[in-house]
């Protein structure tokens, strides 16, 4: 056994537990004796049952952050229970926009550092040890926290797979974080939502992911990769290199600054395989590539690699797919 | 409105990285450059204290031997003056170190605005930023793709998991941009002759009042015991496209019962 108390911050979408939190509950059971989930926003006693069932023995209201941004005010009821003598000895945080957020001014606040991109964690002795990528996940560091004070840990989604167990019977005892003094860094405030229009399913949880890089040439023959997409039942996503270019949106990056996917099939056409790219995909169950240069690196982790031109070969793909349909 | 600007200078990307076999950290020695991610800042803010109506860009920077050259670049890019804060107190310094010796750069500069990148290329940690606007008492608004200044406050496009947010922060401010969200200039000739004239203050740990314990390698409370290589994955099967290789993509698509 690692370490007593572990918490792990759970950040809903739309009032619902992602999978990210219930893959940290699941491994912190493993390394704790306490397992409390830190949950924050409207109404957390309705997803208190469900975090019990993946071993939360507690759940931690860090209160309604109403319209502010997230970051300030959870970092702060974090640190304000700290300070109470309250603390776990460790914290996992799933790296998402919010998520990091709170890692870096909870790192401030508790003068403690952080470590990212953390892939794997294990029990060492009365402490922690964690696994993260650097140089684009080409390699793995392997890392613990000195002196006093909880170990920050951002872990990218999908190190872990989520599985129920080590609850209790019922709904686990939901309490209040104390708040922190915030003064001026909580007025950031969100004044609008926009959704992008966006049919299929969610890059980080399709079962085949359809991305396109600078090979295309231009943002135009990206409308290519949006069809494939959709006639495979998937989501369709980008490397650094066209998001960059203003192709894309942002949320369309599947890689070491993006998303991190495990489809079942991850079809990469024109992307050459940059460190940066490859630390997000090269976890998928079946890789096909794409790219007219056959010393692209994305071949060397492809199972399937088409050395030809994507204009080509896509239209091809798109009339063969159509065809069956 | 006065904009600083955090820029990291980094090894050239295109070479490969490697690690001190002793201390196991970045090692930083040779020519470095402005991390690319960073020319999206540097613009934004020049662009920013334009439609304000003047104002200067300060550019921010922590790195080794008073290494100059990614500064230089962001100076002809048009920024006014920079800061580099290079001490070889320094050295093994964590995100938070490097947070707080930006922070007292940034208090020292005045600024109404502070931009960065969400994260530098090299080391990717991604937490400075914000570390900087919590030890600075900011408010901070991370992922910005678009960002305008209106008279006392900025109103942010934040990047979210379902799109965007319009999001507006009092000033002062920390935030941070995503590649795209500008298109950098290219420095002019003009502006790389403006730039070595341009004032660039070299200052120390001492100077900054920060305790040399506090920062580097003896400040550091996280060590790495360990680096390994990350288990490789096995290339597959090579086909040359001869005008019918999507017929072998459908045929796997179909065994993995995808389609």
């Amino acid at each position: 056994m690692g370490v007593d108390k572990i918490w792990v911050l759970v950040e809903r979408a739309d009032g619902k537990v992602p999978p990210a939190a219930l893959e940290l509950l699941t491994r912190a059971r493993d390394l704790a004796t306490t397992v409390e989930a830190v949950a924050w926003g409207p109404d957390v006693a309705a997803v208190a049952a469900e975090l019990g069932a993946y071993g939360a023995a507690a759940v931690l209201d860090a209160g309604d952050p109403g319209d502010a941004l997230v970051g300030a005010p959870v970092a702060g009821a974090i640190a304000a229970a700290v300070a109470l003598g309250n603390g776990p000895d460790a914290v996992l945080i799933a790296a998402t926009y919010d998520g990091r957020d709170i890692a870096g001014r909870l790192s401030a606040r508790l003068d403690r550092p952080v470590i990212t991109n953390v892939v794997g964690l294990e029990a060492d002795g009365d402490g922690l040890l964690s696994e993260h990528g650097i140089f684009g996940g080409t390699q793995v560091a392997t890392a613990r926290f000195t002196g006093a004070g909880p170990a920050l840990f951002v872990v990218r989604p999908k190190s872990f797979s989520a599985e129920p167990g080590g609850g209790s019977e019922g709904a686990p005892q939901v309490r209040p974080l104390p708040s922190g003094d915030l003064g001026s860094t909580n007025t950031a405030a969100i004044v609008a939502h926009h959704a992008e229009e966006r049919t299929g399913p969610k890059l980080d949880e399709a079962d085949v992911v359809v991305s396109g890089g600078r090979g295309l040439g231009s943002a135009d023959a990206y409308a290519m990769i949006d069809e494939l997409a959709k006639l495979l039942g998937g989501a369709p996503g980008a490397s650094r290199a066209i998001v960059d270019a203003g192709w894309v949106p942002y949320a369309y990056q599947v890689g070491q600054t993006g998303k991190t996917v495990k489809p079942t099939v991850y079809l990469a056409c024109g992307i050459s395989g940059a460190t940066q790219h490859m630390v997000g995909m090269k976890n998928a169950k079946n890789i096909i590539a794409v790219n007219k240069d056959q010393d692209a690196p994305i071949f060397t982790v492809a199972d399937l690699g088409i050395v030809g031109d994507v204009h080509k070969v896509l239209p091809k793909l798109i009339e063969a797919l159509k065809a069956r349909s | 409105m006065n904009v600083a600007v955090c820029v990291k200078q980094i090894p050239d990307p295109a070479a490969p990285p490697a690690l001190d076999p002793v201390t196991k950290n970045l090692v930083r020695t040779g020519k470095l450059i402005l991390d690319d991610s960073d020319s999206y800042g540097v613009e934004m803010a020049l662009q920013l204290a334009e439609a304000a109506g003047g104002g200067e860009v300060t550019v921010i920077s922590m790195a080794p031997g008073g290494e100059t050259s990614g500064l230089r670049t962001a100076l002809a890019m048009g920024a006014a003056k920079a800061i580099l804060v290079s001490d070889d107190a320094l050295a093994g310094s964590d995100a938070l170190a490097t947070a707080k010796v930006l922070a007292a750069a940034v208090r020292r500069s005045g600024a109404d605005l502070v931009l960065a990148a969400t994260e530098s290329t090299d080391g990717y940690t991604g937490t400075t930023p914000v570390q900087v606007a919590e030890l600075l008492g900011l408010p901070s608004v991370t992922f910005a793709k678009k960002v305008t200044v209106d008279g006392s406050s900025v109103r942010v496009e934040r990047q979210t998991e379902a799109g965007y947010d319009e999001v507006t922060c009092p000033l002062p401010a920390l935030v941070t941009v995503t590649a795209g969200v500008v298109e950098p200039r290219y420095p002019s000739f003009k502006g790389i002759m403006a730039a070595k004239s341009k004032p660039l203050e070299q200052l120390t740990v001492a100077d900054l009042g920060i305790d040399a314990g506090e920062v580097g390698a003896a400040g550091a409370r996280q060590v790495v015991v360990d680096v390994a290589a990350a288990e490789a994955r096995a290339s597959g099967e090579i086909v040359v496209d001869e005008g019918d290789a999507h017929e072998r993509i459908v045929q796997m698509l179909d065994q993995l019962k995808v389609i």
